[in-house]
């Protein structure tokens, strides 16, 4: 019934041109989610009203939380005389009526067709004294959600940050990657855990998922301060997660004010959560403390006392990048298989990374794909099929079309509550994420089985 | 003009007419206006008002022709169901790269096209122009006449790149061109004209589309074709064989149903299902229509049995809800006017309103049924509604996934009356469904532990 292939398997291989159930969307929506990090911006699409309405829509419905941004309203007429005139207007107005500390402008890619030049037009605009207008590109023709969210972040550290000339703070910059509020939150209480200070931007904890306060706040708590994202051009060292999200704004700060990035992978499963928690007791000489070894010691118990429950199991898995190539690696720990992991972001860096490790690990005959699309892997699928899919919500029609279960990771999940909240990376991420695939495939087995098997321990 | 805007520093001076309060000036609202620059307008574009009334055809391929997010955003969010085909449910999406933006997109859409039918043999393809493809001016019109004829199919261009207008009303238009497009029989073809009837504007978002047709059957009338809910290519070529056009939403389908009637000669009648005595008013001019006694009888024995199951649960409801308050801030002025009925026959009153595409006979008659004193928006920013909510001290809210968190973060109950409503609201069913909805949000328990904290206790 759901089904977005063909009956039959092709005979002829995957599908040649343009899309079918994309694995990736376009640029601006990262550039605002990455913006909303900021604390007091409200982010600006620089293009059509629809453009807008989508991007605060799908970010809505996956963090549950309201997204404000506004928009440079593009009529016919912008689309022919430019849009400059619309973007001045809408930095006055935006600041006369919604009084942000800070706008993020993003093109999209009406504007960037038509050829607003961004920079010249932000210098010519009214900005109250204090306030700040930071821009990126954003072509939705380019890339994808990913690479948005990293032009972003950075136009944040080429905007904003600055360095005094003097000695550098003992202090660490986290750039977190493209991940959920619950995952940032996270990444911070490690480092902190191990003494070391941290100014963290993109931030949107405390504004993706802002308690209940009985008042609205159009500026959340939370999010990383202008000051705080200034002053990190005087920190020791950047710990960039993810290389597609945060390394070009890494390079873009080491460049600028002379601070080292650290490139890792965002911290899901456990050897990337050893990696960054290696990386700040190197870069600043400190210990690993007991809280953390019992974290780590934790979660291999768990993985020695569940092992056999997923122990050999085929896995596809598709999603963003940065999320996929650690989260292979930690299925390949749990000693599955990761026999499809496709991602809808171009790049063949992506090829190359998830390969090596499948080959390090000795895996044969798995498929891995950069720029593919969901049609690609419910073909796979249908000609060699998998225990588990792993992937947004939308591989649930695959997984009820193919009967196999789905744990929901990445972006978006339109279709369960309080994943932005709950963690994946750290040590206590990795417990989360063994119990969500092992709890998968034992209500699989459970539903499956017949009476005289029906086990009470299991 | 005795306009009361008092948005203190969130009044745009340029907003000021959009926003009046009911009474005994007839102040006269300003609607369908652009959206102003720098706006955080809760409305969206050509594109989007195209993609949600065309994409319920369940058997068609819909196309995006344009960079991928505009076919990964409406991606499966309208919430139609299908009795058969799911191809609605899938995204295809030329996904254009810069070299296309550059040389023209043109080839790759022609490419995408030949794919498809190669893969999926669809009955009709709807392919939708975005943005960029009306900016760089690939010829969609050729492309799909070319398209057809060499496949032997429907191949219908939707002319909605997204900055023609901020104003989804625009692409209703778009979409209705495409569905007469493909509803005009071919030469030498003709289509027998029948006892049934077409349904415009109905979506079939939650089943309502099957609901209605529940009630129309046991009337002893079938419904032809919605348009566009659970419609297939086929069936939709039936449309010029119906005696009846019932128009739902006005702002999407009333431009249809006059083409229609030009073309076929079909009359149309309004009509509007959201809500007991809606429903009850709607059936009997149905049945009034096809001036049939036996029809007429088991219109109002249907009625009459349905009232009874409906007026029980509403007294119940009622009893509960009686002086909450409520606001509206949906799409269409259509879905507003029904709201406002129904939360009245729950006892609440309506002191917050407004709609993105309204007009301005639309909002006239907005303000002949709410009470005094309430304030209507048109095009409203969400300082705006936040604003109201407050200072109107609402209980609970109607709206779509925009305003829903906004609500919830005031500590105010919400009913999704859109895209993402998962249960009909239609219908008698739909009546009693939404009158339970309103109770469960309005008076759920988890406000008492919003109201009562401990902590806020404790610090006195």
């Amino acid at each position: 019934m759901l089904d977005c292939t063909p009956d039959k398997p092709l005979t002829e291989g995957a599908h040649t041109t343009g899309k079918i159930n994309p694995i990736k969307t376009c640029q601006p929506v990262g550039a605002m989610y990455a913006a909303l990090g900021i604390h007091g911006c409200l982010p600006h699409s620089h293009g059509s009203q629809g453009c807008c309405s989508y991007h605060r829509m799908a970010l809505s419905r996956h963090f549950h939380e309201p997204a404000m941004a506004s928009t440079s309203s593009f009529t016919e007429g912008a689309s022919v005389f430019g849009g400059a005139a619309n973007l001045k207007t809408s930095i006055k107005n935006v600041f006369a009526i919604y009084d942000p500390e800070i706008i993020a402008v993003h093109t999209t890619c009406l504007s960037e067709t038509i050829g607003d030049d961004i920079p010249t037009i932000i210098k010519q605009s009214e900005i109250p004294e204090g306030r700040y207008v930071i821009h990126a590109n954003t072509p939705s023709y380019h890339g994808s959600h990913v690479t948005g969210f990293s032009n972003m972040c950075k136009g944040i550290v080429s905007y904003l940050a600055e360095s005094d000339g003097g000695e550098k703070k003992e202090r660490a910059n986290i750039f977190p990657g493209f991940v959920n509020p619950g995952d940032m939150r996270e990444i911070r209480r490690i480092v902190t855990e191990m003494g070391v200070p941290s100014i963290m931007y993109p931030d949107t904890t405390g504004v993706m998922d802002s308690p209940m306060r009985k008042t609205y706040e159009m500026y959340p708590r939370g999010g990383a301060t202008i000051a705080e994202i200034k002053e990190s051009g005087n920190s020791k060292l950047t710990l960039s997660l993810g290389a597609w999200s945060s390394d070009e704004a890494a390079a873009t700060l080491q460049a600028k004010c002379g601070v080292p990035g650290v490139p890792l992978r965002i911290p899901i499963g456990v050897r990337a959560t050893d990696d960054l928690i290696m990386a700040v007791k190197e870069g600043f000489g400190v210990d690993v403390p007991e809280s953390l070894e019992v974290e780590r010691g934790q979660v291999i118990d768990t993985l020695i006392d569940t092992h056999f429950q997923y122990e050999g199991k085929t896995v596809a898995v598709f999603g963003d990048p940065d999320i996929l190539v650690p989260l292979t690696e930690f299925l390949i720990t749990m000693g599955m298989i990761p026999k499809y992991v496709v991602t809808g972001t171009p790049g063949n860096k992506f090829e190359k990374t998830v390969n090596g490790m499948l080959e390090e690990a000795g895996i044969e005959g798995s498929r891995v794909k950069a720029e593919g699309d969901l049609f690609d892997l419910h073909q796979w699928i249908k000609e060699e099929p998998v225990d588990l899919l792993i992937g947004n919500t939308h591989g649930k029609y695959i997984a009820r079309a193919e009967d196999i279960p789905l744990v929901r990771v990445g972006f978006p999940v339109f279709d369960r509550a309080v994943h932005p909240l709950m963690p994946i990376v750290g040590y206590r991420g990795c417990l989360r994420l063994i119990e969500m695939i092992s709890n998968a495939l034992l209500e699989r087995r459970d539903r499956d089985s017949l009476d005289e098997d029906y086990e009470l321990i299991l | 003009m005795e306009n009361e805007c008092s948005v203190p520093t969130a009044c745009i001076d340029e907003r000021q007419f959009s926003i009046v309060t009911t009474g005994k000036n007839k102040s006269r609202i300003h609607c369908a206006d652009d959206s102003l620059a720098g706006a955080v307008s809760q409305r969206a574009c050509v594109y989007s008002g195209a993609r949600v009334v065309l994409n319920p055809v369940t058997d068609a391929v819909h196309l995006v022709h344009g960079p991928i997010g505009c076919a990964a955003y409406t991606w499966d969010i309208r919430g139609s169901l299908s009795s058969g085909p799911e191809m609605f449910r899938q995204s295809f999406s030329t996904d254009l790269k810069e070299r296309d933006v550059v040389f023209g997109g043109e080839k790759k859409l022609v490419a995408c096209i030949d794919e498809v039918v190669g893969k999926y043999h669809p009955p009709a393809i709807f392919v939708y122009a975005t943005c960029v493809v009306g900016l760089i001016g690939d010829d969609i019109v050729a492309v799909c006449k070319e398209a057809s004829g060499r496949h032997g199919i429907d191949v219908i261009p939707v002319e909605s790149s997204g900055f023609l207008s901020g104003n989804k009303i625009v692409g209703y238009r778009a979409a209705g061109e495409a569905l007469l497009k493909l509803i005009r029989p071919k030469d030498g073809e003709t289509v027998e004209k029948t006892r049934k009837l077409n349904f415009l504007g109905e979506y079939n978002l939650g089943g309502e589309k099957w609901l209605v047709e529940r009630y129309l059957r046991e009337m002893g009338i079938e419904i032809n074709v919605a348009f566009t809910g659970d419609s297939t290519v086929a069936a939709l070529k039936r449309a010029p064989g119906a005696c009846l056009n019932l128009v739902q939403c006005s702002g999407s389908m009333h431009w249809v149903a006059m083409n229609l009637e030009k073309e076929y000669g079909t009359p149309y009648i309004d009509v509007n299902f959201f809500g007991a005595a809606n429903t009850a008013e709607s059936l009997r001019r149905i049945a009034r229509f096809y001036g049939d006694e036996e029809i007429v009888r088991r219109t109002e024995a249907l009625i009459e049995r349905e009232m009874e199951r409906v007026r029980p649960v509403v007294e119940k409801y009622r009893a509960r809800l009686a002086g909450k308050r409520a606001a509206i801030y949906v799409g269409g002025a259509f879905k507003a006017l029904a709201i406002i009925r129904q939360l009245q026959e729950l006892g609440m009153e309506v002191v917050f309103t407004g709609t993105q595409t309204g007009k301005q006979e639309d909002y006239e008659q907005i303000g002949a049924i709410v009470s005094e004193g309430t304030v209507v928006i048109d095009d409203a920013n969400p300082a705006e509604i936040e604003k109201f909510l407050l200072e109107k001290d609402v209980d609970m809210m109607a709206g779509g996934v925009k305003e829903r968190f906004l609500a919830h973060k005031l500590g105010i109950g919400f009913v999704d009356h859109n895209h993402d409503r998962k249960d009909g609201l239609a219908g008698f069913d739909g009546a009693i469904r939404f009158a339970r909805e309103v109770y469960a949000t309005t008076c759920s328990p988890v406000w008492e532990r919003v109201k009562k904290n401990p902590f806020e206790e404790a610090e006195g």
